[in-house]
């Protein structure tokens, strides 16, 4: 027997080949890989979405629903109690809620996830990380239909629309990009650890008060409004509100902020992400 | 004579192939603990070799059955073939449309439809949602639950769902099919059914790679088998003669002998 390994040409192109030794770099082939099992995130984004509101009697109605009652809640609070005299705060707050529960969605689901995909991966061959942007996909759904409530608050309020509003795909694919960046660092630390969603669930409180939310930057005492400005989801979240609120196109430095941080954070959560790949697939 | 036919590339190649990880002294499985300790800097590895340079050609056709204690490294082997787990060092080289038969029902979802789940399980395993809606009478046919396919898989009896993810699993035409342990599921009249399925593969001259711990089956089904032991082969070559070995080395208890036979069956 031979043991000379044949050119893949000797085989007819339609056959497909897996040569362990062609993979190359894990941050390329990585991406190569996610990009051949596209469909599977269209899948997954369908399961999860099925299942979701299959569970659930007020399903999708749920969905809208539930920024509207936590925009009440926070509304009395914040205005009426606390007289912060932002204008039209509904329409304040449901503009940066919406985004940050985008956010913190979709990191959570990244997550959870992660013991769907060390069943499935066990086994069979999938890329990890269609798991990951399968959760982002989720999150943007649900961010898609939670326009919904947010075009009645507009309405209800008087609140005027802005053609603005058109700038808002941009704001969400940077949103997406940095969504994705944080988790997947969340999803890879899951994988490992158990009680990964958990402690991050808890630093996602302590970062939504750091975040001008329910509150406008302005308000911030000089002394803290570091945090703040070191808070790459402060600009995420005015990138996206600018453009509902103030019927303004963000900053140039604070787009342009926001776009090194979702680069940055896609680039560095990919990184890591490709640098654990070896640790996959080992131990039972 | 019989003209000499061009020798067709193996199925799976594997060459020099070592499999490490590195496994912690003491299981820490919470993000704080491992901080905690990470900065105390008391974490510390122990390295594990579940495969050491092994090297195996499996020629087109060829079924092959791997054996051995736990912990030799069969399902390592499984999974660096299967892609699930990159070698450390060496090369894995498979060619043609791979079937990974293995833990059926992976990814089944108990509040999605028999339908719903057929296609993400498709997708899991490669293929498209056009194609295995167009494979979706055969496969619901082939499970008997063609009256279910969109019902909840929670309503579904467990021989149902089994035989669903049977027939989604093995509704492909692959070119070489691994197998952990057997798959035959549900009632009797439905193994024959697996069965016939599996002969079917088996006849159409497919490769099986076959992990398992029956010597029977592998002397049943196989033409070659393959002795593991610590991340090594011990022996390979015709299944009676390797399954005897592996027989009398079990009874013995003691430490097996480490010779090389090379006498594959492609000849």
């Amino acid at each position: 027997m031979t043991k000379d390994f044949r050119a893949p040409t000797d085989t007819s192109p339609d056959v497909p080949v897996y040569d362990s030794a062609r993979l190359g770099t894990p941050f390329f082939s990585e991406a190569k890989a996610l990009w051949e099992y596209r469909h599977l995130v269209r899948e997954l984004i369908a399961r999860d979405v099925t299942v979701r509101y299959k569970r659930s009697v007020l399903g999708v109605v749920w969905t809208m629903l539930n920024p509207l009652l936590n925009m009440v809640a926070l509304t009395v609070v914040f205005s009426v109690i606390l007289r912060q005299g932002i204008e039209h705060f509904p329409v304040y707050f449901l503009g940066g809620m919406l985004f940050w529960n985008f956010f913190a969605q979709s990191t959570g689901h990244a997550a959870s996830l992660s013991i769907d995909a060390a069943e499935t991966t066990r086994r069979i061959y999938v890329p990890r990380s269609v798991f990951v942007v399968a959760a982002v996909g989720v999150g943007l759904v649900n961010l898609v239909l939670s326009i919904v409530p947010l075009l009645l608050i507009v309405a209800v309020t008087g609140h005027p629309f802005h053609a603005t509003w058109l700038f808002l795909p941009v704001a969400v694919l940077l949103g997406a990009m940095f969504c994705t960046g944080v988790g997947l660092v969340i999803f890879t630390l899951a994988s490992r650890f158990v009680d990964v969603r958990e402690t991050y669930m808890t630093l996602l409180t302590p970062w939504f008060f750091l975040t001008p939310i329910v509150y406008e930057p302005s308000l911030v005492p000089e002394q803290f409004r570091w945090l703040v400005r070191w808070n790459p989801m402060t600009y995420l979240v005015e990138v996206f509100r600018a453009p509902i609120y103030n019927g303004w196109l963000p900053g140039h430095n604070t787009l342009a902020f926001a776009v090194v941080v979702a680069i940055a954070s896609l680039v560095l959560g990919w990184a890591f992400y490709a640098s654990r790949i070896e640790e996959y697939g080992r131990g039972a | 004579m019989v003209p000499e036919v061009p020798a067709q590339p193996p199925a799976i190649q594997l060459e020099g192939v070592t499999v490490r990880y590195r496994v912690a002294k003491e299981v820490v499985s919470s993000i704080k603990e491992y901080a905690i300790r990470r900065l105390q800097g008391r974490i510390e590895h122990d390295e594990l070799v579940a495969l050491r340079g092994v090297s195996l050609s499996v020629a087109p056709g060829d079924r092959v059955g791997v054996i051995g204690p736990n912990g030799a490294g069969k399902s390592t082997m499984m999974k660096v073939i299967a892609r699930v787990c990159r070698p450390t060092e060496g090369r894995v080289v498979v060619r043609g449309r791979v079937a990974p038969l293995l833990q059926l029902g992976i990814g089944f979802h108990s509040e999605l439809s028999g339908r719903e789940n057929v296609v993400l399980q498709g997708t899991l395993l490669g293929r498209s949602r056009a194609e295995m809606e167009a494979r979706m009478e055969a496969i619901a046919g082939f499970a008997e639950i063609e009256g279910f396919l969109d019902a909840p898989v929670r309503t579904y009896s467990t021989g149902m769902g089994a035989r669903l993810a049977f027939a989604t699993a093995t509704d492909v035409d692959p070119d070489v099919l691994l197998i952990d342990e057997m798959l035959a599921v549900g009632d009797e009249r439905f193994v024959a059914k697996c069965h016939e399925r599996m002969a079917g593969f088996r006849e159409r001259g497919k490769t099986f790679f076959l992990v398992t711990h029956s010597l029977l089956q592998v002397e049943k089904t196989c033409h070659r088998a393959i002795w593991l032991l610590d991340g090594e082969v011990v022996a390979d070559g015709e299944p009676g003669e390797v399954c005897e070995r592996y027989r009398e080395w079990a009874r013995s208890g003691a430490s097996a002998p480490r010779v090389q036979t090379a006498a594959s069956l492609d000849a």
